[in-house]
């Protein structure tokens, strides 16, 4: 049996049953017990598993980050929630240098099962310091996991894999996305991490989208099928660790690549997905891997630039008409 | 212990009736402030409150568009504190940042345009709310980052130490501040160098749906001072005088190389963290009392009450800052929009984005 729910509903579900099967599972951030999440996400947890396993913090990023390190070092399974993605740049010594290091310096005798839970994306006019997406940042740094899942069904398997996971993990939830509806089932169920899902079939172009640009992907397939051109959306769910192969056994079929995220381009993840994708599968490609994403600029708040920046379906749209052409 | 909300009604009431009792102060002008600055002061406090009020409801209707954080109940630290320096001084903002721009004497026409996205604002529409600045006027700019002002204002220290200028810089920060790592850092390194900077918390007790008797086992900012050297005091922060005063002190300390001063200047926020939040972890009947501390009211009462000046007096204070800011509001909407090829702009010095071209 399934129902239709939005992803902050899955979300909060993935949570309440996590925690109720291990008691070892711990939620603490800014405002994530009495007000339960600017956006509901933890709703009821504080409630149920009390001020003990689900705790407000002061405003205190490194010391929420660096916490959830030395609790998992020593029997817990912390979550830590940071309010906005763009804060976890507080927290970056602890994340880079500690989190994902320890268990490797110090010859594999520490194990770090944490998660990191925080909102990315653009959009809303919130400006230069509330609109990031750091996946290529932390997808660059060896001994931690990303994840950025955008369907109801995929945040609830893989937040639960990412708690469940004896392995830092970053778990990234687009703003825009907490709406989003979909079918969940009522039974238990994981998601591994490194299986990309394909999400549109097509025999023309293959479009590897990451996060919120798998729907803005999805959308610009659906006109281009209008127009007779099938577009293949491949949703990687995970970016680190990422399934190449279905990304190489669909540009074995299409030829032609197009990668997109919201994030700015500019060594960001799109680049990595079309060099490893080059270097493998060189020979499938017939056209030039064209990226699809955010420009090099802090996000303005004007409504219009602001607009400008974020990638949207007819960018997507473009970019596969000019490979077509 | 188990809570349904942030803080009782009983607890509420005990947090008000501790602010009476140990920090509420009664409102005397400072020796020193002419009548003219205290009417200055009025003026400057009723805009901010007028100016904040009106921008909810612009944000209600959309004219503007993404975050806005009001400085409505903290006029009087602002404003206090700003009419305390002298031109060149410095100070950087906070998320909270309309009221420290106005009490900088920044132009309203600027504000409202920027609030609005508009190319002739401040910051030319890049910034919005949460990062208005008018670095002419002194204000350095707000952030969108809890804490992040706090080493901005020691830099600025640091510029007057080094060019042996006499300016000082006044750090607008938080409660929810305090408990950043940076706090602490940007605190001794600036004591430590006897660096020309005032710490000013506006302690308002939340932040967002934590109040701070939860986020700090010693509730008194103030005290954290001792641990670095330097004075701290609390002082009402209801009240534009005892703000004043305090910052004057520190002000002369700092200008006279004795370093930093921490001040803590207690209220309380009885309205809501942004334009859009509900209060719903809170009982908002516990904010009601706090309203009596209503610090615009306040110094209209004095004002009155002293006979420093006539109630008509008053109101027409108030009247001239409704207009100017109507005024502003309607700068702002047929101000234009920023063009597209503008999107690059400030990103880099100008000679380097020539060098650039189309290539960012």
């Amino acid at each position: 049996m399934s129902r239709v729910m939005t992803i902050k509903q899955a979300l909060n579900e993935a949570l309440f049953e996590e925690m109720r099967r291990d008691e070892t599972v711990i939620l603490m951030g800014c405002d994530v017990a009495i007000r339960g999440n600017p956006f509901g996400v933890t709703k009821g947890l504080y409630e149920e598993f009390g001020p003990d396993r689900v705790r407000d913090t002061p405003i205190s990023e490194a010391a929420i980050i660096g916490a959830c390190l030395g609790a998992a070092a020593t029997g817990l399974r912390p979550i830590g929630e940071i309010l906005f993605s763009d804060w976890i740049t507080i927290g970056m010594d602890q994340l880079v240098n500690q989190i994902a290091k320890i268990r490797y310096m110090f010859g594999g005798r520490i194990e770090v099962p944490m998660v990191i839970r925080a909102p990315v994306g653009a959009g809303g006019g919130q400006a230069a310091q509330h609109s990031q997406s750091f996946e290529s940042w932390f997808s660059h740094v060896p001994g931690l996991q990303v994840v950025l899942p955008i369907t109801p069904y995929d945040v609830k398997g893989l937040l639960k894999t990412a708690i469940r996971s004896n392995d830092p993990v970053l778990f990234f939830e687009h703003k825009r996305g907490y709406e989003i509806q979909g079918e969940v089932p009522e039974e238990d169920y994981a998601i591994p991490f490194g299986e990309a899902v394909v999400r549109r079939e097509g025999s023309d172009v293959t479009i590897v989208a990451v996060s919120i640009m798998v729907h803005r992907a999805l959308a610009a397939a659906e006109e281009l099928s209008q127009m007779g051109i099938e577009c293949e959306v491949i949703d990687p769910r995970t970016v680190y660790p990422i399934d190449y192969d279905t990304v190489i056994e669909s540009v074995a079929k299409t030829h032609r690549l197009v990668v997109t995220h919201e994030s700015n381009r500019r060594s960001g993840i799109g680049a990595e997905i079309v060099s490893q994708v080059t270097e493998r599968a060189f020979e499938e490609l017939d056209e030039r891997p064209v990226i699809v994403a955010g420009l090099n600029v802090p996000m303005p708040y004007n409504r219009t630039l602001e607009s400008m920046v974020i990638p949207n379906e007819e960018r997507v749209r473009d970019a596969v008409l000019e490979l077509m052409d | 212990m188990m809570r349904t909300c942030s803080i009782t009604m009983e607890e509420s009431e005990a947090v008000l009736e501790e602010f009476k009792k140990e920090v509420l102060a009664s409102m005397e002008p400072p020796p020193g402030l002419s009548v003219e600055g205290q009417l200055e002061i009025y003026r400057k406090m009723a805009v901010i409150r007028v100016f904040d009020t009106r921008v909810k409801e612009l944000w209600k209707q959309n004219f503007i568009y993404g975050l806005a954080h009001s400085y409505v109940g903290a006029e009087a630290i602002g404003v206090g504190a700003c009419a305390a320096l002298r031109d060149g001084d410095y100070i950087t903002s906070t998320h909270r940042g309309h009221g420290h721009t106005i009490a900088m004497g920044g132009d309203l026409k600027k504000m409202m345009a920027e609030l609005m996205g508009k190319y002739d604002g401040y910051c030319r529409g890049k910034g919005g709310s949460m990062h208005i600045a008018a670095v002419d006027e002194g204000m350095l700019g707000a952030t969108g980052i809890v804490g992040s002002g706090m080493p901005i204002a020691v830099g600025a220290g640091l510029t007057a130490s080094v060019l042996k200028k006499d300016f000082v810089t006044v750090c607008f920060h938080g409660d929810g501040g305090t408990n950043q790592g940076i706090w602490h850092e940007s605190i001794n390194l600036s004591s430590t160098w006897d660096l020309p900077v005032i710490f000013l918390c506006e302690n308002n007790q939340w932040a967002i749906s934590f109040p701070y008797s939860q986020a700090a086992k010693n509730p008194r900012v103030a005290d954290r001072a001792i641990g670095y050297g330097i004075p701290g005091v609390t002082v009402d922060g209801f009240n534009v005088f005892s703000v004043y005063a305090a910052v004057k002190e520190a002000a002369d300390r700092a200008r006279n190389g004795e370093g930093p001063t921490l001040i803590e200047a207690k209220f309380y926020r009885y309205i809501g963290h942004f334009v859009a939040d509900d209060e719903h972890y809170r009982d908002l009947a516990s904010n009601e009392p706090w309203g009596e501390l209503d610090p615009v009211r306040r110094m209209a009462d004095y004002l009155v009450e002293s006979g420093t000046a006539s109630q008509e007096e008053v109101e027409n204070i108030y009247v001239e800052a409704q207009t100017a800011v109507e005024e502003a509001i309607e700068y702002a909407k047929q101000a234009p929009e920023p063009s597209p090829d503008t999107l690059y702009e400030g990103l880099y010095s100008p000679e380097f984005l020539q060098s650039r071209g189309e290539d960012i």
